[in-house]
């Protein structure tokens, strides 16, 4: 009999290698406590937060809390249920209508996860013979759409809007055209150029989805994300965004002015065949939607944190994924896996946590330490950040 | 172009990708002979893309293993 782990056993022997140096496993690690947005005790140690996506640190504000409490008084633990059959509540038409006046947009459909919105939405749109366009450091969510569908494939160069524009102009005359950009990329914290490629896309007469998970909240005057800051938003036929960042708590949602995307709600099999969030979590997501539209001094602290920490690393000399803060993502450049998980164990020991990513999760087989910022983060927390860096990193000789 | 045409310049194309110098022939499979990993996939059929003036799609891609069937899809699409 063929095993068909076998083809897990690379995987397994690099694991196995990286543990056998006594390092504690960077994939495997419990927070036993939760005190805060910023801190949590890991293996009995008071840790620093400083790799959650919590950028707006939502996840213990007072009215959230009240909130989701409420809503298990009100409405119980769960739905059991699809939303198309009894799995809809008073809760998930709030958290729908908060995101339409959070966007300014006509429709908005809530799924289970971000990462069932991007299948869900992508799968479902661009079918046979139509061509999805889509840059090749797209997340995952947005590749598995892709293969779960039966459109073309086409992916370009990250960020290159002539190799992009090359590709759709290829497309044959006719054919259905989706375009799927991100706002920031969450590896390297970049942001897309988006006004120049939404004004190409819609030249070839392409539909345009981005995905903003990692600008909800902060970028843009808003908060609606990078199409916003650039002056695009009305431009952006879907916008794709989660819970599970700013907002914080866990689901997907997509949000469209298309007058006829109502009709997704009976097709899109991963809104269907799914329960619904649990009366608790929509709660809470719509309390903290709501409160976000007026974040707007949150917002320039964490902007400032973001700024503070790139500066920090690049003036003692670590080597960052950007010249220059665009997100409150900053991935810090290891020289290889095995070091880069040393100096995450070393980040850890000094009360620091931070994302440990690496290839295939991660452009040009790099590996990362990915930190990012939470508006609640205080100046000296960063300080304190910067310090830790600094004694690990010369500890493990990357700096 | 034709088959033979088409042949000879995808030859010039693949050589600065060829790092190994391996010799390629129509069975050689880019995975297995050539061991090339996803990015230089990508690079490479980019650089077909655009001197062809054609889309390879991941679909297609998919269907491709060895370079004498990347020579077929290419001949082909270029209609």
């Amino acid at each position: 009999m063929a095993d068909l782990f076998s083809k897990f056993d690379p995987l397994i022997e690099q694991r196995r290698a990286l543990l056998a140096g006594g390092v504690e496993d960077p994939f495997n690690l419990v927070m036993e406590r939760v005190i805060s947005p910023t801190v949590a005790v890991c293996n009995g140690r008071e840790t620093i937060l400083l790799g959650t996506y919590n950028y707006m640190g939502m996840t213990f504000d007072p009215d959230v809390i009240a909130a989701g409490k409420q809503a298990l008084d009100d409405y119980g633990s769960g739905t059991t249920g699809s939303r198309v059959l009894n799995g809809t509540y008073a809760g998930h038409r709030a958290c729908e209508e908060a995101l339409k006046e959070f966007y300014g947009m006509d429709h908005a459909m809530v799924f289970s996860t971000g990462y069932q919105a991007n299948l869900g939405i992508i799968s479902t749109m661009a079918g046979k013979g139509d061509y999805i366009v889509l840059d090749i450091d797209s997340h995952a969510s947005i590749w598995d759409g892709c293969k779960m569908g039966d459109a073309e494939v086409v992916p370009f160069k990250h960020n290159d809007i002539e190799a992009m524009e090359k590709r759709l102009k290829r497309i044959p005359e006719g054919a259905g055209k989706l375009v799927v950009l991100e706002g920031v990329y969450s590896m390297l914290g970049d942001i897309a150029p988006l006004k120049e490629m939404i004004r190409i896309a819609k030249d070839n007469g392409a539909m345009v989805l981005v995905d903003e998970a990692h600008s909800m909240g902060f970028i843009g005057p808003n908060g609606r994300g990078v199409a916003e800051d650039q002056g695009v938003l009305d431009q952006v036929d879907f916008v794709i965004g989660t819970f599970s960042k700013s907002v914080g708590t866990v689901g997907g949602f997509c949000v469209s002015n298309h007058p006829k995307f109502e009709i997704l709600r009976l097709v899109c099999r991963p809104y269907v065949f799914t329960a619904s969030l649990p009366p608790s979590v929509v709660h809470t997501a719509a309390t903290s939607i709501r409160k976000l539209m007026h974040a707007g001094n949150k917002r320039a602290h964490l902007w400032e944190n973001s700024r503070t920490l790139h500066k920090g690393l690049r003036d003692r000399g670590f080597q960052l994924g950007t010249q220059e803060p665009q997100s409150a993502i900053i991935a810090v450049i290891m020289p290889d896996l095995e070091r880069g998980a040393m100096m995450w164990e070393a980040l850890l020991k000094e009360g620091l946590y931070v994302n440990l990513a690496r290839p295939p999760a991660t452009p040009a087989g790099m590996t990362l330490l990915r930190c990012s910022l939470c508006a609640e983060h205080s100046a000296d927390q960063v300080e304190t950040i910067l310090g830790m860096f600094e004694r690990a990193g010369k500890a493990v000789g990357i700096i | 172009m034709d088959r033979a045409a088409t042949a000879e310049k995808i030859a010039e194309l693949i050589a600065p990708f060829n790092k190994k110098g391996i010799t390629i022939t129509e069975a050689s499979t880019f995975a297995g002979d050539l061991e090339w990993d996803s990015l230089t996939v990508m690079d490479f059929v980019a650089a077909i893309e655009d001197e062809f003036d054609i889309i390879i799609s991941m679909n297609q891609q998919a269907e491709i293993e060895t370079y004498g069937q990347l020579i077929d899809a290419v001949t082909r699409l270029q209609g």
